[in-house]
């Protein structure tokens, strides 16, 4: 997270910081209160803007999905606001994490973090425990880490009762990593990352790996991790339904923004941002025939397209679209999108509200 | 637990029958080395020496008159009865000389391996886990150099530097005279025995002359080792579990000791087990350079001699060495990870 590395240019217009809708100034019952959150990988190309300026909020057992096409910079988002980047990328703006600003926080602090404060729990269940170890030293080694006063009878019996939270029976106790199968390797995985009870878990698409019926299992695991132990999670995922099932909210990113966020029945029932939309119906649905995609691809992230990320794709892009860059507008209680379509009218200039043709997006570039 | 012990012996028993096939196809590789040389053992090792009647005499005691398929039957059930027959040169059982000087090869290989890992785990676990950095370089251009560098011209230096100028240690054989003649002969190791004659001074003296040659022949391997260790840790300290590690918060040093270090160690096992051929080449070369009594350097008297009887003899030793060690090296992974017991 090293701060010195060549600052991405900054948009000419870029709105300031403080125009931000007014509803994410929370109190401070927030867990999690990102703001202007930028993260940038360096590379021989030029800074990949993987993050950009992301603000948002989480409550305390709030359960938060976060979707988006491939490559649009969820699981940056998801390591940045654990402190978990690898080397090459760098940081900027506020990650409040209860009440301490991780950016710039010193290694040794955000390690003592790690565990006890949030956890991860990864796509890859069957990579992710040291294959020399048993079971029962994962959790012996996790606890006595955090809590050296803990006796072994005592971590013993933690462990054990957060496996058996999971499914996994006291036999299977002191077994190798290799004899358990992928879904219950990431019920372990879990169980290990809930053992230390943490106030926030970031799950980076945990079922992707995993055939469906387990799939559904872990789905039910993690929707009622808020219920029983009042922790925030940050679900990514591509499956909207899992979203639909197990969280409170649900942010859309699009090429390094959150163009939406919101009540997961309010944007999944009324998505306000196009992009949003093209998301939903490109989800197979039993009443759909044909598969719905969105044409084009996501942005490179190191040259993005100017003002709305989405605008080459959009079906409703406007003049607008191209010159600025949509802010954040309230279009309900608690649901924001990121949008011309929602205004405000007080930053369109005359005559700008008119359709976008596909002649018109290349001149628009060139301006 | 049971259920696991018992897939352990399972697995031994497996290994364990695989042994007879090797040793076999190696004797056999053995043999027929020796037969693709021209002209007849004898007559090469004492022709000119011998009148033609003694001559043939000598080729009849050592078989050389039977048709290969016989010969071959002999030598295998010399193999299985450890009778080798006798040297040509000089008229020794082949067996007299492998206990006479394989204790030296073995202290010698034995130390050599301490060495090696004394100095090749530690370098190469710092290389790997800071790396590119410039004691990473260091270290690195040190392990290339000790493993490129001739073991004679190594073995050269350490001697002028060791035992000329500095005169802190013997360069030549196993122990000085006297020592030689004092400790009485048990276990044809000298070492072992001036221990157990309670000769703590000819101890001393023993191992003050295994030091050098068991830094030479421990330097060749430790720069193996030093490059294996580094590149599997820098592969470990990537991996998701060690990622996985720190997400929960361990210490680092127990991320790098405990998780990455050890997985690190599962595959240089393996490849430390088949470096024996390069123990034993080094140590022939090494027991050449310091005059040091092992099997190696007779092996090099009898090559020189044409005694082909006596290096027939002297390989298929390290032939079966070759296989026990792969043995072992299996045995120690299977220990070490619980993966491969399955
Ligand atoms: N270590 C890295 N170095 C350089 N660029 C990176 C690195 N990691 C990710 N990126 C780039 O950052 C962008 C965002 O990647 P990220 O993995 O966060 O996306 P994602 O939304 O999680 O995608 P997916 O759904 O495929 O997991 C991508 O363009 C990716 O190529
Ligand atoms: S801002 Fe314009 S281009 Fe972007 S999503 Fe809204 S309408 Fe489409
Ligand atoms: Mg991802």
């Amino acid at each position: 997270m090293s701060a010195d590395r060549d600052r991405p240019p900054e948009p000419e217009d870029a709105p300031p910081a403080d125009s931000r809708s007014e509803s994410s100034a929370r109190t401070s019952t927030e867990l999690l209160a990102v703001r202007d959150l930028r993260i940038w990988y360096g590379t021989d190309r030029g800074p990949v803007r993987a993050v950009d300026r992301v603000s948002l909020d989480l409550a305390p057992g709030q359960a938060l999905g976060l979707v988006g096409e491939s490559g649009c910079g969820k699981s940056t988002l998801g390591r940045g606001l654990l402190g978990m980047l690898p080397p090459a990328a760098a940081t900027d703006g506020e990650i409040r994490f209860q009440g301490r600003n991780l950016i710039g926080m010193s290694p040794a602090r955000l390690r003592s973090l790690h565990g006890p404060a949030h956890g991860m729990i990864f796509q890859e269940p069957l990579t992710r425990l040291d294959p020399l170890m048993r079971v029962s030293e994962h959790f012996e080694e996790t606890l006595h880490t955090h809590q050296p006063d803990l006796t072994r009878d005592e971590a013993r019996h933690r462990a054990l009762s957060a496996l058996r939270g999971m499914g996994i029976p006291p036999t299977r106790y002191r077994s190798y990593p290799h004899e358990f199968s992928g879904g219950m390797r990431q019920r372990i995985m879990i169980a290990l990352t809930l053992v230390l009870r943490p106030a926030f878990v970031v799950a980076d698409e945990p079922t992707t790996a995993l055939d469906v019926l387990v799939e559904a299992q872990i789905v039910r695991i993690l929707a009622d991790l808020r219920r029983n132990f009042a922790t925030a999670l940050l679900l990514i995922t591509h499956n909207l339904g899992i979203v639909a099932e197990s969280c409170d909210r649900v942010a859309v990113m699009y090429a390094g923004r959150i163009v939406e966020e919101g009540d997961v029945r309010q944007v999944f029932g009324a998505p306000a941002h196009p992009y949003t939309r093209e998301l939903l119906a490109s989800t197979i649905s039993l009443a759909t025939t044909e598969l719905h995609y969105i044409p084009g691809a996501p942005p490179d992230l190191v040259d993005p397209p100017p003002g709305c990320r989405f605008h080459p794709r959009c079906p409703e892009a406007m003049r607008v679209c191209p010159a600025r860059d949509p802010v954040d507008v309230e279009v309900d209680v608690g649901h924001r999108a990121a949008c011309w379509l929602h205004g405000p009218e007080s930053l369109v200039p005359p005559g700008m509200d008119a359709r976008l043709t596909q002649g018109a997006i290349g001149v628009a570039d060139e301006a | 637990m049971a259920a696991r012990s018992g897939s352990m012996r399972r697995y031994l028993l497996q290994r364990l029958a695989l042994v007879v096939p090797m040793v076999w196809v190696l004797v056999t590789l053995v043999f027929l080395l020796m037969r693709v040389a021209p002209g007849d053992p004898v007559s090469a090792a004492l022709g000119g020496r011998l009148s033609p009647a003694a001559l043939a005499a000598r080729r009849h005691a050592a078989g050389f008159d039977k048709p290969l398929v016989v010969q071959y039957g002999e030598y295998l059930r010399d193999v299985v009865t450890l009778n080798f027959g006798q040297t040509l040169t000089d008229n020794r059982p082949v067996r007299e000389v492998l206990i006479d000087n394989g204790g030296a090869t073995l202290t010698l290989t034995l130390a050599a391996l301490i060495v090696a890992f004394a100095v090749g785990l530690p370098l190469g676990r710092r290389a790997g886990r800071h790396r590119d950095t410039p004691p990473d370089v260091g270290i690195r251009l040190f392990g290339i150099i000790t493993y490129a560098a001739p073991v004679f011209f190594l073995g050269l230096i350490l001697q002028l530097v060791f035992g000329v100028f500095l005169d802190w240690l013997p360069t030549s054989d196993q122990a000085g005279p006297v020592v030689q003649a004092e400790v009485p002969t048990r276990t044809h190791i000298l070492l072992l025995d001036a221990l157990l004659a309670g000769q703590w001074n000819s101890f001393v003296d023993v191992l003050r002359h295994l030091i050098l040659p068991a830094v030479t022949l421990g330097l060749l391997l430790a720069g193996v080792l030093i490059r294996l260790v580094r590149v599997n840790l820098i592969q470990t300290l990537r991996s998701d579990y060690v990622e996985a590690a720190r997400a929960r918060g361990i210490r680092e040093s127990d991320v790098v000791g405990r998780h990455a270090f050890r997985n690190a160690l599962v595959p240089v096992v393996t490849v430390m087990g088949l470096q024996i051929a390069l123990l034993l080449g080094g140590a022939v070369l090494t027991e050449e350079t310091f005059n040091w009594p092992g099997i190696g350097s007779q092996l090099v008297n009898y090559l020189n001699e044409r005694d082909y009887t006596a290096v027939q003899g002297i390989i298929t030793v390290f032939a079966v060495a070759v296989v026990v060690v792969s043995l072992l090296i299996d045995v120690v992974s299977a220990v070490v990870d619980p993966r491969v017991r399955y």
